[in-house]
């Protein structure tokens, strides 16, 4: 390859005029200089390398050696101060038998998963088909608003949505009451509308997220297929049935599994709208605590592993249901 | 004959009327909708500058605050040094994105042009990151910080941020790059370029929407992170503000004065989308990935 370089820049001399000539040669022998042994393929992987370096760095000491270390430390007793110290399965073992907030807070975990993946499919599913081919006119107003809630930051919309649930004064129970509501539910206050009220706050807030990926995949279904629909005379109703929830099957897919990580990370907000309180804690909320609270280290890596075997789990799950799926 | 034909005309509404009466009953719908899904923050803001009386003595619905008060907003400035946190907040949200963009473009453009061995294991490596719940890593992270003796430092959430890089950054920079045409890298290797600088000659300046989209999701998540700026930093003078206003909230008990830190946390990530709103959306597109 370097050879043809060199002929073609020859003949490309011998055109030239003798001083423009003489200069390129000279040019030609700084870049001789220069030269170093490496092959052009040799200096591409080298700058491949080179290039992903950095990323692999924080890759091997943030992710992969930190999770390495945590599977260790899970089998440890350690406050952080003291060296950890080898105490086998007792950890796990502990865990499943001994732990009674374990079952309590995994059940409110799997209610949030539970209740909270289908119902944001759904609505975020209907924003996007209520969206999809309305290019023109009020349309990215309508779509910029519907994505507001889930780019501002849960904290301070925890805050806000705290006070909206209020029993007494919030505004919730404010404009029920204007609509002539006895009694309205006392949402966070009460257990069994604590988890329901996190559950719509987090819809309210993730939908508008969900919508802009159900976009994405929409965009992707050929124009024709509904034209041909509506000539064999099939409604509204049948196209969703038949075209548009079956070729969206890859969007729904991964959105099902980004929506279960989510469920299962849920923190910010218990934390802030009750404080951590037994009946709407999650298992995340459950490990900041043992970790950074009472600093068992060891116990909180071996929930950490649990929780993280048990989402790893309903992946594969997913991805081997999903050949069945395809038709 | 033509009676029937002038009796069925009278009674079928035309396709044009009804597809007029479709839009606006769809555009009041749309209204009513996105009006419910706004109403919160709209109702943060207007009750930033209320009275705490105001907030407890009037129906909710009434959203003008009388008397327009700035009082919330001096009662925060005796509580914290706010334009402190705030600067904090803001000087890690554009630090961590331009480092995490840079390392992350860099091996997004390794992995999506460069031929070099061991690439698909890399590609593979990076993209399961996408799937490990932060709480795995969370613990360990910490230790390692604590024994770098980065606590109460503005470098460990650098280190950690820019270091990791992000797998959705990653994935979107490598979506765009395989788009453009090689024939432009081709040419400049030919003329004796190197490969580091068809990267930052010729790539990047021509990745304006990508680098935007990018930027302005990092942007968003360094500006609204707690959990590991929460472990990290106890010093109250490099408190990001999302920090500050948690702990305000366990025992600030007036509202105004709440909602007051509440605006103030939405706002700067609230003009950016205003003003960049069409990359908000778009970098979502055609991704599906990114973190919250």
């Amino acid at each position: 390859m370097k050879k043809k370089k060199e002929g073609f820049v020859e003949a490309a001399h011998s055109k030239d005029s003798f001083q423009t000539e003489k200069r390129k040669k000279l040019q030609g022998k700084s870049r001789v200089r220069k030269k170093t042994f490496l092959t052009l393929s040799q200096k591409e992987a080298l700058t491949g390398w080179a290039f992903v370096t950095p990323v692999m760095i924080g890759f091997l000491v943030f992710t992969a050696g930190s999770m390495l270390y945590s599977l260790y430390i899970s089998f440890t007793d350690w406050n952080m101060l003291t060296e950890p110290k080898w105490v086998g399965f007792k950890n796990f073992v502990n865990l499943f038998t001994k732990d009674m907030y374990f079952w309590d807070y995994l059940g409110n975990t799997v209610y949030y998963v539970i209740v909270l993946v289908p119902t944001v499919i759904v609505i975020s599913l209907f924003f996007a088909i209520l969206l999809n081919k309305r290019v023109k006119g009020l349309t990215p107003f309508y779509r910029a608003c519907l994505f507001l809630p889930c780019i501002v930051s849960t904290v301070a919309v925890s805050l806000v949505w705290k006070w909206i649930f209020n029993s007494t004064e919030g505004m919730l129970n404010g404009i029920l009451r204007s609509f002539g509501v006895e009694n309205p539910p006392g949402w966070l206050s009460t257990t069994e509308w604590a988890k329901n009220s996190i559950i719509i706050m987090r819809i309210w807030q993730m939908s508008g997220y969900y919508m802009v990926m159900f976009l994405s995949g929409l965009q992707t279904i050929p124009e024709t297929l509904y034209e041909a629909a509506v000539v064999d005379g099939a409604n509204k109703a049948q196209q969703l049935r038949y075209i548009t929830i079956p070729l969206l099957r890859p969007t729904t897919f991964a959105i099902t599994i980004l929506l279960v990580l989510d469920a299962f990370n849920i923190f910010e907000i218990v934390l802030i709208m009750t404080e951590g309180r037994l009946d709407t804690s999650s298992l995340m909320y459950y490990i900041y605590t043992l970790a950074f609270e009472n600093y068992r280290m060891g116990y909180a890596s071996a929930l950490a592993w649990v929780l993280f075997l048990i989402i790893l789990g309903f992946t594969i799950l997913r991805f081997v249901t999903r050949k069945d799926e395809k038709m | 004959m033509k009676m029937q034909l002038a009796h069925k005309k009278k009674f079928t509404i035309s396709y044009f009327t009804k597809k007029r009466i479709g839009n606006v009953v769809y555009n009041i719908f749309m209204m009513f909708l996105c009006l419910v899904i706004v109403y919160p923050i709209f109702w943060t803001f207007c009750s930033a500058f209320k009275t705490n009386y105001q907030i407890f003595h009037e129906a909710p619905v009434n959203l003008i605050p009388r008397p327009f008060t700035l009082e919330n907003f001096q009662e925060l400035a005796k509580i914290y040094n706010i334009s402190r946190m705030v600067f904090n907040g803001l000087y890690l949200a554009i630090v961590i994105p331009f480092l995490s963009m840079l390392v992350s473009s860099m091996a997004a453009y390794a992995l999506a042009r460069l031929r070099f061995k061991g690439s698909n294991i890399v590609f593979l490596l990076l993209i399961s990151t996408m799937m490990i719940p932060s709480y795995v890593t969370l613990i360990p992270n910490f230790a390692i910080m604590v024994r770098l003796g980065l606590l109460n430092s503005h470098w460990a959430l650098i280190l950690r941020s820019a270091l990791a890089g992000s797998a959705t950054a990653i994935f979107l920079f490598r979506q765009y790059f395989l788009s453009i045409p090689r024939d432009l890298e081709n040419a400049a290797i030919i003329d004796g370029c190197s490969w580091a600088g068809v990267f930052f000659r010729i790539i990047l300046p021509n990745s304006k929407p990508i680098l935007a989209s990018v930027a302005i999701l990092t942007f968003r998540g360094t500006w609204n992170a707690y959990l590991w700026p929460s472990l990290i930093i106890q010093e109250e003078r490099l408190w990001t503000w999302t920090l500050g206003l948690k702990l305000l909230s366990e025992w600030e008990t007036r509202q105004s004065v709440l909602m007051a830190g509440s605006v103030i946390s939405i706002l700067p990530i609230l003009i950016i989308y205003i003003i960049f709103q069409k990359y908000f959306v778009n970098s979502q597109i055609g991704s599906g990935f990114s973190g919250v």
